[in-house]
């Protein structure tokens, strides 16, 4: 059972972060880091039920707390920079370098 | 050891200086506004003289005691106390520390009187009257330090501190920068004698606590030295010309390095140069700190350690030598000075010269008795010589007064005491003191060489004799050689210094019946028992030689000193009063010679072409430009500039802008991370 949940994991886990490298809208990206996150809470919720310990859960629901404060900051960020350059593609913030 | 009986009123003594100085410091430094004259005067003279006070009543107290019992002690707090090691703030007033006391308290506040008078020009031109004041009584707190410590880190610590104050004093008039340049050579010329102390000290208390026996209290010291009495240290070989070499007892180590202390502090040969230029300073300074008090801290600290010296007959010989070829050496550069300062500052290291043959000869007594007599009539000439620097306007060249006895004859007189005073005239104080250290010398068998010392300490007395009445001839009989136009602004001076003249001019006079020699004693039917009442009263503390030697033995040394000094007065005389013009025809004649004497044998030349300057030059060019500015500075510049290539060169091509660029940075470093986790 938890073999599987973990296999379930580690393939959504990979798949947003090819997302999350390989597009570059950064709604998609922001939707990508969701589905990262997502993963890593299924594997905590496996490995707390293979133990018998709650903590995993309250790690859930803290990550998921986190989640969604990360997406009202984020997308607030992209709404922003949307209003000022009418793009939302992330090749074109690069000005923050050397 | 005698238990020490508690007397709490000592630490007033000491604290009570401080207190003023404290109070001026707080007005000068934090509030910015000066106390004006008369609170000065009455803070800075008060301290000092309610402090000689409670040091009266101490010793009123302490001879009340038996003989035997005389220590009295206040424990203040345990200032440190570090596993074996302890050192209590803690003052010891026993006879050799209460005839100290009194003499730093009495002149102490004769000279803060007198000072009043000599500073005035400073008060009316605003050039730091009070300053002044806080300085001189910050000098008397550490000097009592000094004095009443009863261990030898307290005494380290006022040691330090009268050696600042001596610094801060000499260049008190600091906007001349000769004066400044004066105080920096006292003071780095005593860190050399410092330097030795502080060996001392911890030889002293590195070999006791190897016997577990660990303390600086001079009590503990004196009964837990006899356990390191037969121990010897060997010499590295490249000392091997010494004499006994390649074995020294470790007393007589420690013994000279204490002794390099007191060379430092009581201006001996080789480190005596500071003194003739910490001149420089104000004359109440010189009076205070530069004869009477602070440079016979060395011969107090050998009296002091007196058990020291007893175990360490090497150490006691090297110092009767010292300070017998110092009393003669400065005498003879005494002779060809012409500054009336700068001779009294010869006389000075020529009489502790003196003081230190008496120690080294085992006469602890002799060099206290010396040491007292020499505080009057040395602060007496000191003061006397100020009277006459104020009436000539700052002038101090003995060549250009003479016959300064018509216009400031009160002056005249008590100065002309002073010198027959030091000259030995019979039954004033410096007669019984000199007598007593001749004698000294004459019984010390124990020292190699004894007749020379004596023979040197006599013709030093003569050469006294002559140099003083020179310098008294030159200025005040004889024809004037004042300016004209200045002649008529000769005056006497102002009541506050001309009272402290006559209290040291009595004393002075009647000072060596404090311990008059049964033999010299010219009160007839005299006890001998109860004559010569100060070695008696320090032979509690002092256990020096005691001789035996008949009255006519003891008559007949003091006829010859006394004879030996008439001759130099009446050569001083025909030299200088009889046939003026007969001095400059000598000079001519003596040409180089002269000049060589006139000039201090040129010592400070050979020590600055020896020592100063390629000190200088070594911290020139090799520890500031070499190693502060290449290494250190070097290294610390180079770092940053390693840092800032590094960076801007590599690091900075890392900052791209492109957020998926660092974003796969990140899933890199995690995956190498994890995996290093899971292999490893």
């Amino acid at each position: 059972m938890v073999e599987k949940a973990v296999a379930l994991s580690a393939l959504l886990f990979v798949l947003g972060a090819l997302g999350a490298l390989t597009r570059r809208n950064l709604i998609v990206m922001l939707m990508s880091i969701e589905l990262m996150l997502n993963a890593v809470n299924l594997a905590l919720v496996a490995f707390s039920r293979q133990w018998g310990d709650l903590s995993g859960h309250i790690f859930v629901l803290m990550v998921i707390v986190v989640a969604a404060a990360e997406v009202a900051v984020g997308l607030g960020i992209v709404i922003s920079l949307f209003r000022n350059r009418e793009s939302v593609n992330v090749e074109d913030v690069s000005l923050l370098k050397w | 050891m005698v238990e020490a009986t508690a007397y709490p009123l000592l630490r007033w003594i000491v604290l009570l200086p401080l207190l003023a100085a404290a109070v001026h410091g707080v007005s000068l430094a934090v509030l910015r506004r000066p106390l004006g004259r008369a609170a000065t005067i009455a803070l800075s003279v008060g301290a000092p003289a309610l402090s000689f006070f409670i040091a009266f009543l101490a010793l009123l107290k302490l001879v009340a005691l038996p003989a035997e019992q005389r220590v009295l002690g206040d424990l203040l707090f345990t200032w440190i106390g570090a596993g074996s090691f302890s050192a209590d703030a803690a003052f010891l007033f026993d006879p050799l520390s209460a005839v100290m006391t009194l003499v730093v308290t009495g002149v102490g506040t004769l000279i803060h009187v007198y000072s009043v008078g000599y500073m005035d020009d400073d008060h009316r031109e605003d050039r730091g009257f009070e300053r002044f004041f806080c300085y001189l009584n910050l000098f008397l707190f550490s000097m009592l330090v000094l004095v009443l410590g009863d261990n030898l880190v307290l005494m380290f610590l006022g040691w330090e501190g009268v050696g600042l104050c001596s610094y801060l004093l000499i260049g008190f008039w600091f906007s001349d920068r000769w004066n400044a340049y004066c105080g920096s050579k006292a003071f780095i010329v005593n860190r050399v004698g410092d330097f030795g102390f502080l060996l001392g000290i911890f030889l002293l208390f590195w070999s006791l606590a190897e016997m577990d026996a660990a303390t600086v209290n001079f009590r503990e010291l004196a009964e837990a030295l006899p356990r390191i009495a037969e121990q010897s240290v060997t010499l590295p070989g490249w000392l091997g010309f010494l004499p006994g070499a390649p074995t020294w007892k470790l007393t007589t180590l420690i013994g000279l390095c204490f002794f390099l202390g007191a060379v430092g502090k009581s201006a001996q040969i080789p480190l005596y140069i500071w003194l003739p230029d910490a001149m420089a300073g104000p004359t109440p300074v010189s009076a205070l700190i530069h004869a009477a008090t602070m440079v016979t801290a060395g011969v107090y600290m050998v009296c002091r350690l007196e058990f020291l010296y007893a175990l360490a007959p090497g150490a006691s010989a090297v110092i009767a030598w010292t300070g017998a070829l110092t009393a003669l050496f400065a005498a003879t550069i005494a002779i060809a000075q012409t500054d009336i300062k700068k001779v009294l500052a010869y006389s000075t290291v020529s009489q502790l010269g003196y003081m230190f043959l008496a120690a080294g000869c085992a006469g602890y007594e002799a060099a206290i008795f010396h040491l007292v007599t020499h505080a009057f009539f040395k602060a007496l000439l000191f003061l006397g010589s100020g009277a006459v620097i104020l009436a000539m306007h700052h002038e101090q060249d003995i060549d250009k007064m003479g016959g300064l006895r018509a216009q400031i004859p009160w002056t005249h007189r008590w100065f002309l005491i002073g010198v027959l005073a030091i000259a030995g005239f019979p039954w004033m104080s410096g007669f019984f003191s000199k007598d007593e250290i001749l004698l000294t010398a004459y019984l010390a068998h124990e020292i190699p060489g004894h007749q020379a010392l004596y023979g040197i300490a006599l013709a030093t007395a003569g050469i006294t004799a002559f140099y003083m009445f020179r310098l008294h001839f030159r200025t005040f009989l004889g024809e004037s050689r004042v300016p004209v136009e200045q002649r008529s602004h000769l005056h006497e001076p102002v009541q506050w210094i001309l009272a402290p003249l006559a209290v040291l001019g009595v004393l002075s006079i009647f000072g060596g019946f404090l311990g008059p020699a049964a033999a010299l004693n010219p009160v007839p039917g005299v006890d001998p028992a109860h004559s010569n009442s100060l070695a008696n009263f320090l032979g509690s503390v002092l256990h020096g030689a005691h001789h035996e030697v008949s009255f006519a033995t003891e008559r007949w040394l003091a006829v010859s000193s006394v004879a030996v000094a008439g001759a130099g007065v009446l050569l001083a005389a025909w030299l200088y009063l009889w046939n003026p013009g007969l001095p400059a025809r000598i000079r001519a004649s003596l040409g180089g010679l002269h000049r060589w004497v006139a000039n201090k044998y040129y010592v400070d030349e050979a020590y600055d072409a020896a020592l100063v300057r390629p000190l200088v030059s070594l911290s020139e060019n090799v520890l500031y430009r070499g190693i502060d500015v290449g290494l250190i500075d070097g290294a610390a510049n180079g770092s940053a500039r390693f840092v800032r290539a590094f960076a801007s060169d590599v690091l900075r091509h890392f900052q791209s802008g492109l957020t998926q660029a660092y974003l796969f940075l990140m899933v890199l470093g995690t995956l190498a991370i994890a995996s290093y986790l899971v292999a490893g």
